[in-house]
């Protein structure tokens, strides 16, 4: 395959970021079908328009996601891209990897597709861009016998899970985020393999609330760590901040001198219930006002760690604007247990209460979100046989248009228009 | 024996699932699984994390393209073996991570990553801007409306000292989706670029009834502007089809994901608008959406001058005036978004008032608002 002519890729060769150009012109030296992918983005920046046609459903047998189709509208200038399949491989839970695997999967994409890659998609898979029809049998094959590797999810199913990093390196998860997320991963390959939603759903797991998966944001099912008891406090490394001697925010903010480490200032009056004061040099916590933002955990790291009764809220319903606008996931599940000794059985029931639920009543490409607004939150907490309580709701309703059932009103709603005009005349 | 194409379901391995995350561990991170006490940023890109047991596990987080090569890959491999027992692992912003057992074996680590010129910047952590989450974009999408990895290198070129420094208020999060389907999910970033469509679809009458279910056509717009019609195609038989309402597209582009023969990309009615002051964390406020304030700007290529520029300009804006802590929501909240569109100079269209679904929850039904300039 020839080079094309890129004059306006090239200029994004310049500057300080790696550039993706550099890197494709970098692979085109053994896989020269990048020169292609040059070719046809180039033509994109002069046309500035895509050149990838809609749709093209291709896949292994036996799947029917993993595999996201795609053609090139312009094969006979860049034949390298004409088919050009996105593969996605579940990703191992926090990303970890052996050196030994990348180069695995790197020599198997050497083999059988464009060498190019994402890592990682933005739901968490590897994707390895860029392979055509004939390839894919052989690919799982090689992938599923050689590497011990499985595809992830596409279209209306469960999509891969994908998690923080959790207990291996963050002093701050309240439950094994990874644990739950292997778990899980496996329990539901056939909903994640096999389409049989009404639209995609999505698990995240962040295992604190700084939620650094964005699990409130994008998906249907967000656990997110959390405790109930006091946040434990170590008094002397309180007392190393205020003086000055431990940089606050574990040094985030050595950049630029904001001046001494006032706290007072810096935490006190950034807790947003106002549940904390020094007495001397001793800090306090009301914690029965806390409501475990992490403000103060993350400012002293070294003073201040989440209590020891943990487990997690699981809010539902996230997802982008399309269709109805953006929506947060809704805190359902105030405190669930994460348990592996009983297989998360909590979070499984859970989870399979809102399936049957959402398969029976969610419409083509409706996110549980959505059915959730359109049926409304009271339906879905009865739905989930969850006891409402004030923490589902930022405040009551303002309106008066209480949907009372027949079985709550004194006497139900038949009623006798002839005896009520006995005593009204008409 | 490999895979036979005559056999194809011989030997047939499914449903196995991603390999089990703990073989991937460095020791360090193995042995103290659970049970880290703390953590310190010790230089932007470097983190320690120290155990229970005294034991400490150095990070350094390098940025990456998202579109990265196997080749490049190796490289990481490579690193990874010279210096950290073969292990790595990515962040959920693409940024790489490699992990040493003391603090002896950093320098070395930071040594060999500068040798390999701009490939491998260290930064991402604390007060700076992390790396940008983003979307396919003209690489490998068919329905974007601007490109994806060229408008990140573009702008993180420009931000790039504050990649790798720690000088801002707080952590700012940029992502980029190259259409409103939102893959990147940028409604809850500080800084959300968004490719967006202005121009209705097109229909293709020659295609579209081989093409598409018209009724999921229709039922796809979620203002009614999708309407079935009797048209005729090229070669003059009279097909069913639909028309587009243009005066009521917002021109989402839900019709194009359904149905192939509705395409509205279109090189100048494509381009980007700009979102701010989201938030995914719950530290200090609740998670916030993203708001539009630019609603337009042009897809020019090959590096989105325009784009870069609004980015820099409300970046270093929020830079100056927010304090410690505060994220860019939370900071436009505190002196009122009126303040914001007035301190960025960002002129204040009528194009980020809501009129969509749930709007009124935006408008301000108070006395309460500052005399900015905009109030004549």
């Amino acid at each position: 395959m020839p080079k094309h002519d890129t004059p306006l890729l090239d200029e994004l060769e310049k500057g300080p970021w790696p550039s993706f150009v550099t890197d494709i012109k970098r692979q085109a030296a053994t896989k020269p079908e990048c020169w292609d992918i040059l070719g046809q983005v180039e033509l994109s920046y002069k046309d500035r328009i895509t050149h990838w046609k809609h749709g093209g459903i291709v896949g292994v047998f036996g799947y029917g996601g993993g595999i996201v189709g795609r053609y090139s509208d312009v094969p006979k200038q860049f034949p390298g891209v004409a088919h050009f399949h996105t593969v996605r491989i579940a990703q191992p839970s926090g990303m970890y990897y052996s050196a030994a695997k990348l180069r695995a999967i790197c020599d198997l994409w050497q083999k059988y597709g464009s060498g190019m890659t994402n890592m990682h998609g933005s739901t968490g898979d590897m994707v390895l861009l860029g392979t055509t029809t004939p390839n894919l049998e052989p690919l799982f094959y090689e992938l599923t016998h050689d590497l011990n590797q499985d595809l992830g999810g596409s279209g209306s199913n469960l999509r891969t899970p994908a998690c923080c990093l959790g207990k291996s390196r963050c002093e701050w998860a309240c439950y094994d985020s990874q644990a739950l997320c292997h778990f899980l991963t496996n329990h539901y390959q056939d909903e994640i393999h096999r389409p049989a939603f009404p639209y995609k759903f999505k698990f995240k797991f962040s295992a604190c609330p700084n939620d650094c998966v964005a699990a409130i944001a994008r998906s249907d099912f967000a656990v997110i760590g959390t405790w109930r008891d006091d946040i434990r406090i170590n008094q002397a490394e309180v007392k190393a901040y205020i003086d000055g001697k431990t940089p606050s925010n574990g040094g985030a903010h050595s950049g630029r001198d904001w001046g001494k480490f006032d706290i007072k200032k810096e935490v006190i009056d950034l807790c947003p219930t106002g549940c904390m004061w020094m007495e001397g040099d001793t800090l306090k916590i009301d914690n029965k006002e806390c409501t475990r933002c992490m403000h103060c955990i993350n400012v002293m790291p070294r003073a201040l760690r989440p209590g020891a009764e943990q487990g997690a809220t699981i809010c539902v319903g996230a997802k982008a604007p399309i269709l109805d606008g953006a929506q947060f996931a809704t805190m359902t599940f105030p405190f669930v247990k994460i348990d592996a000794e009983t297989e998360f059985e909590e979070v499984v029931e859970k989870i399979e209460k809102i399936w049957d639920w959402w398969m029976e009543v969610g419409k083509n490409r409706e996110r549980v979100g959505e059915t959730i607004q359109r049926v409304g939150l009271p339906t879905f907490l009865k739905v989930m046989e969850v006891e409402p309580i004030p923490q589902h709701v930022r405040e009551p309703r303002s309106n008066p248009y209480v949907f009372w059932s027949d079985e709550e009103v004194e006497g139900g709603f038949e009623r006798d228009i002839r005896e009520f005009r006995k005593r009204h005349a008409q | 024996m490999g895979y036979d194409p005559a056999n194809p379901m011989q030997d047939r391995i499914t449903d196995i699932g991603p390999p089990h995350y703990e073989q991937f561990f460095p020791a360090v991170i193995k042995k103290n699984f659970g049970k880290w006490l703390y953590h310190e940023i010790t230089q932007p890109g470097v983190l320690m994390h120290k155990a229970e047991s005294g034991d400490e596990c150095w990070t350094v987080r390098v940025g990456a393209a998202r579109l990265i090569s196997i080749d490049h890959i190796r490289e990481i491999c490579d690193i990874a073996d010279a210096h950290c027992d073969g292990f790595v692992r990515w962040t959920t912003r693409n940024n790489v991570e490699f992990m040493v057992d003391s603090k002896a074996k950093v320098q070395p680590l930071l040594d060999d990553l500068a040798s390999r010129g701009n490939k491998f910047p260290v930064g991402a952590t604390g007060a700076s801007v992390s790396n940008i989450v983003h979307t396919q974009g003209w690489v490998h999408c068919h329905t974007p409306a601007t490109d994806a990895s060229g408008v990140v290198k573009a702008v993180m070129d420009e931000l790039f000292d504050y990649f790798t420094s720690m000088t801002l208020p707080a952590q700012v999060r940029v992502a980029l989706a190259c259409c409103l389907n939102m893959c990147g999910a940028v409604h809850a970033s500080d800084i959300a670029i968004l490719g967006v469509h202005r121009k209705p679809p097109m229909i293709d009458h020659d295609a579209i009834s081989g093409l598409c279910e018209l009724p999921l056509a229709i039922s796809a717009c979620p203002l009614g502007a999708v309407k079935p019609i009797k048209a005729t195609n090229s070669a003059g038989q009279e097909v069913k089809s639909v028309k587009v309402n243009a005066d009521r597209c917002m021109f989402c582009g839900n019709c194009y994901t359904m149905c192939p023969a509705m395409p509205l990309a279109d090189p100048e009615g494509d381009g980007i608008a700009i979102l701010v002051g989201g938030k995914v964390s719950n530290s200090r406020s609740m998670p916030k959406f993203s708001k539009l304030v630019i609603p337009f700007l042009p897809n020019n290529t090959p590096r989105w001058p325009e784009t870069v520029a609004a980015v820099k300009n409300i970046l270093e804006v929020y830079a100056k005036d927010a304090r410690k802590y505060e994220r860019i929501g939370e900071w436009a909240e505190r002196i009122g978004w009126e303040k914001f569109f007035e301190k960025t100079g960002i002129p204040f269209t009528i194009k980020s008032i809501d009129d969509y679904r749930l709007a009124y929850d935006t408008w301000r039904t108070s006395t309460q608002f500052k005399f900015t300039s905009h109030i004549k």
